[in-house]
């Protein structure tokens, strides 16, 4: 049986971490994801975790000395936010095309600028079409399972993608709750030791990270798309593993009171934990309305959805980012775009809130689902709407 | 096809691209890339080897007579031997 502890999220992070015993982390600090490698920096640097901890120049040399480690057969991770991640962005999309299994914490964090700590998804947003595979995780318990989970989809055979767990800065980094965590012999159970497919040994030469010429690209490229899609089978059978060994489901969408509705909200991040509670006001009165969480982000669960959106007649779509000048936030133009051939597609709104740190209640949620069941269905609808943005 | 220089389809690329053959560079041949060649005026030439040491591509080759000669599966056609070769023994001349 697991151990129940309460303590900040970031730190639980770092602590799930350690329990996969990576052997190489390598990180630079920066708001709001630092806990994480700080903490498991004293991990190493108690003796809890035998680990080689690589203080950085920077995040491009994170991703990188990470990649070298990846290649050398180590199981590696890093953590980073915002900013830190776009500074990773020229290594993103090479992790995924030489097949590293690099695990990523992200600190969800907005974009500069003008200069912000706080959160929304605009960073993993600007590195979404890199080949990582993307989890999000509402809280807490959903932090620290998805850090041992990521090891496991990440490093088998049918994978071995880089992939990164999202975590809302502050509203779940620096948040305190009470988490199970699994004990060492239960990760170890669970989570076997790294044997990478090919490792950079003079008894085994290998070439990696090689030149393609436009004769071999677009094979290349389409090589790693499908290992990309094929990938959501084996993070099923992990999800499904994890279940039958902790209790706890993990599925690609997960639905919230959504027997029987007819409108539907759909969240990603730490939001829903809040829009579960505006869910449940408005049952209460009456309204027949439920949530989908997106866990999932890539490889995209375009089935789930289909399924989970069967029968709702209004589907409410939230983004934490802007897609300037764009058919609306990333995520709606993909839910749209995804249902576009359906029959029966429910009719979609797209909000644009919570950016750079804003907070969000539950009444702003129950405002939003308000003004889509009650709107005037003779008025033209647009795009996507900003919400509470001071100005007419 | 032994060492075919492509694999033929998307699914025969091998997962991140990782190349297991030490050395198969050498199957491809980039000599094709080449617009002129080099030709040596061994009646000029002091075998001094500057060409061998600037060749970029590594494709020069002393002779057992002592002479250099390039290897035109590989010769780009850079110039460069010519160019460093001070008693002027080497001249770039167009492919046919």
């Amino acid at each position: 049986m697991g151990i129940r502890k309460g303590m900040e999220i970031a730190l639980a992070a770092a602590e799930a971490v350690a329990l996969c015993r990576p052997d190489v982390v390598a990180a630079y600090p920066i708001t709001p994801n630092t806990h994480i490698p700080e903490h498991l920096s004293d991990i190493v640097a108690e003796g809890r975790l035998d680990a080689e901890f690589i203080c950085v120049e920077s995040e491009h040399s994170a991703l990188s000395a990470c990649m070298g480690a990846s290649g050398a057969g180590a199981r590696v991770f890093t953590a980073t936010s915002s900013q830190g991640l776009l500074y990773m962005a020229e290594i993103m999309s090479i992790a995924s095309s030489m097949r590293l299994p690099v695990v990523m914490a992200l600190g969800n964090r907005a974009l500069s600028g003008p200069l912000n700590i706080w959160n929304d998804h605009s960073d993993i947003m600007s590195q979404r079409d890199t080949g990582w595979i993307s989890l999000f995780a509402a809280h807490g318990q959903e932090v620290i399972d998805m850090m041992i989970q990521a090891f496991k989809i990440a490093e088998n055979r049918d994978v071995m993608l880089p992939i990164n767990v999202n975590l809302d800065g502050f509203q779940l980094t620096h948040v305190v709750e009470v988490m199970d965590f699994p004990t060492q012999e239960e990760v170890d159970e669970f989570l076997p030791v790294y044997k990478p497919f090919a490792s950079l040994h003079p008894d085994h030469p290998c070439s990696m990270g090689t030149l393609g010429l436009p004769e071999i690209y677009s094979e290349a490229t389409r090589a790693r798309e499908a290992a990309v899609v094929n990938s959501k089978k084996t993070i099923l059978k992990v999800w499904d593993e994890w279940e039958k060994r902790f209790g706890r489901k993990y599925e690609p969408i997960q639905s919230y009171k959504m027997k029987g509705a007819e409108i539907a909200m759909l969240t990603m991040g730490s939001m829903g934990e809040t829009a579960e509670v505006a869910i449940d006001a408005l049952r209460e009165k009456g309204v027949p309305i439920g949530l989908l969480k997106l866990v999932l982000w890539r490889p995209f669960p375009y089935e789930e959805l289909k399924k989970a959106v069967k029968g709702v007649k209004s589907l409410i779509v939230m983004d934490r980012c802007v897609s300037f000048g764009g058919p609306g936030g990333p995520v709606a133009s993909e839910i749209r775009s995804a249902l576009y051939n359906e029959a029966g597609c429910p009719d979609i709104t797209n909000y644009i809130f919570g950016l750079g740190g804003r907070d969000v209640a539950v009444e702003d949620f129950i405002k939003m689902i308000d003004q889509v069941r009650l709107a005037d269905k003779k008025r033209p609808k647009e795009h996507y709407e900003f919400y509470g943005v001071r100005g007419e | 096809m032994a060492n075919k220089k492509w694999p033929e389809d998307w699914q025969d690329v091998t997962p991140g691209c990782i190349v297991f053959e030490p050395g198969s560079a050498s199957q491809y041949h980039t000599g094709s890339w080449r617009a002129q060649k080099p030709i040596w005026d061994n009646t000029k030439c002091i075998k001094c080897g500057v060409c061998y040491i600037y060749c970029p591509e590594g494709c020069i080759i002393e002779r057992e007579d002592g002479f250099f000669e390039a290897n035109l599966d590989y010769c780009k056609g850079c110039g460069i031997c010519a160019h460093e070769c001070w008693p002027l023994a080497i001249k770039m001349v167009e492919e046919g």
